[in-house]
């Protein structure tokens, strides 16, 4: 396979990830908290000497192996593969790639235990969980962004509107990763990697949706703690 | 033992509890009863310290149980008006309560043993796939394992066999002393050599309360 058709099928492989790994998290887990309440499960196991900090995050931390093993799982299935293969493997990429999943999956563990905490019923928790991700989804579109940009819109709020977005801060990141002149890239990225070094981009690429889920999940505890339980 | 002081509790408009007043102490078997919506698993709740209520509190030995949840439910063995479909194996929900409450397993092994429910045999099966009367034994069971001061029942022999009712009451009987039972049911007739204490709740307001 040439550089190109490898390049095209990781971008394929990052804009699938972009779209599935949020949504399939957020679905998965927005019903986390309001599910057990909904059917009583909240109501027994909390009756027991547990701090609801220990019940909120052990709960996080169990939803995040879960999610989270999958994922390196496939990675490091491609590594295996790439070196039986015999193919050099780019440890630093793949350590960053690993990264910023782990930022992207934290994001959105964090918003979705967010809303699962103050939802009244599961049903609605999917609703709003998957309104969260169908906005997200919109503001990565590169055909809205340039959109907004016929209609001269400010460059900077272009840029802080993209870099609000944990989906496209992925995006702009995994594929600088992968392919440094970014030809597929479309022109939000060139506006960042212009006002910004590539280092400076990656670490914040990270820290930034871990700052999201830690935050969201934060909120979602005081929420949890000061409200009826079931 | 447990003390509530004008306790109210609302839903929206709907008054749940208004303003209950009552003091539950040691060595009362209480039968708690009222038609459907009379406010008593609502009561229950709050003892348990799950709402936070719209006036009063409710005090256990002294402290709020929303304040210090930890220390509270110590003291409280609790079965639920319905088992919940817990997903985790009866070993995993033993080991979760084993190490919450400090819960000897051997001690579940042994009331669930009396209510004639084979623990080892489902020791990997999941909890919600029970049935419904075994579920309510092995809650039954670790709620007497737990060796409380308070114990609350929120009518748990919904399920059970005509035999493992008298299981359950002979059961009882052994452990009721030093304690506070706090019994919710629709069926005294049933109960009526367990408790020495009967309350009527209706609309959210306890209307009739006598000792035996
Ligand atoms: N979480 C809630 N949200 C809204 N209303 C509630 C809630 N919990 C209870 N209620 C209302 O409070 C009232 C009392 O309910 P509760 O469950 O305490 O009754 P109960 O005495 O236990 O009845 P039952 O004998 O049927 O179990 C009912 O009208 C019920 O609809
Ligand atoms: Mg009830």
């Amino acid at each position: 396979m040439g550089f190109s058709g490898l390049s095209r099928l990781l971008l394929m492989y990052i804009q699938i990830t972009i779209v599935i790994l949020p949504i399939f998290i957020l679905i998965t887990t927005v019903r986390s908290i309001s599910g057990d309440r909904d059917n009583h499960i909240l109501e027994y196991m909390l009756s027991f000497p547990i701090s609801l900090k220990q019940y909120y995050w052990g709960k996080i931390i169990g939803r995040f192996i879960t999610v989270y093993l999958p994922v390196l799982f496939a990675m490091v299935v491609a590594i295996v593969y790439g070196a039986v293969k015999g193919a050099l493997i780019p440890w630093n990429i793949f350590f960053l790639y690993t990264g910023l999943l782990f930022a992207l999956s934290s994001a959105f563990l964090g918003i979705a235990f967010f809303i699962s905490s103050f939802v009244k019923s599961s049903e609605v928790a999917l609703g709003i969980a998957f309104f969260v991700w169908i906005v997200l989804l919109a503001f990565i579109d590169i055909a809205l962004i340039s959109l907004m940009m016929q209609q001269r819109f400010n460059e900077e709020l272009i840029l802080i509107i993209a870099m609000l977005n944990p989906m496209e801060i992925f995006r702009v990141a995994a594929i600088s990763l992968f392919d440094p002149e970014l030809t597929v890239m479309g022109p939000v990225a060139f506006y960042i990697l212009d006002s910004m070094s590539q280092g400076v981009f990656v670490f914040i690429s990270i820290a930034y949706p871990l700052g999201v889920g830690l935050i969201f999940a934060f909120l979602g505890f005081k929420i949890f703690k000061n409200k009826d339980l079931v | 033992m447990i003390k509530i002081s004008n306790l109210t509790k609302k839903f929206g408009a709907h008054i749940s509890l208004d303003n209950v007043n009552c003091e539950l102490n040691k060595n009362e078997s209480i039968a708690l009863m009222g038609a459907n919506g009379a406010g008593k698993t609502t009561l229950i709740r709050s003892i348990l310290g799950y709402y936070h209520p719209d006036g009063g509190e409710v005090l256990i030995n002294g402290v709020n149980p929303i304040k210090n949840r930890m220390q509270v439910l110590q003291e409280i063995s609790f079965v639920p008006q319905l088992p919940p479909p817990i997903k985790l194996s009866l070993y995993e929900l033993m080991q979760y309560i084993s190490i919450s409450a400090k819960v000897d397993k051997e001690l579940i092994e042994h009331y669930a043993n009396e209510m004639k429910l084979d623990i080892k045999e489902n020791m990997h099966k999941s909890f919600f796939k029970l049935s419904g009367g075994m579920k309510q034994k092995m809650l039954i069971a670790i709620s007497l394992a737990k060796n409380s001061s308070i114990i609350i029942y929120d009518e748990p022999t919904a399920n059970l066999d005509p035999k493992a009712r008298d299981d359950f009451y002979r059961l009882l009987k052994q452990n009721e002393e030093e304690k506070v039972l706090l019994f919710v049911t629709h069926r005294l007739e049933e109960v009526k050599d367990l408790v020495n204490r009967q309350i009527y709740m209706d609309l959210g307001k306890v209307v009739w309360d006598e000792k035996a």
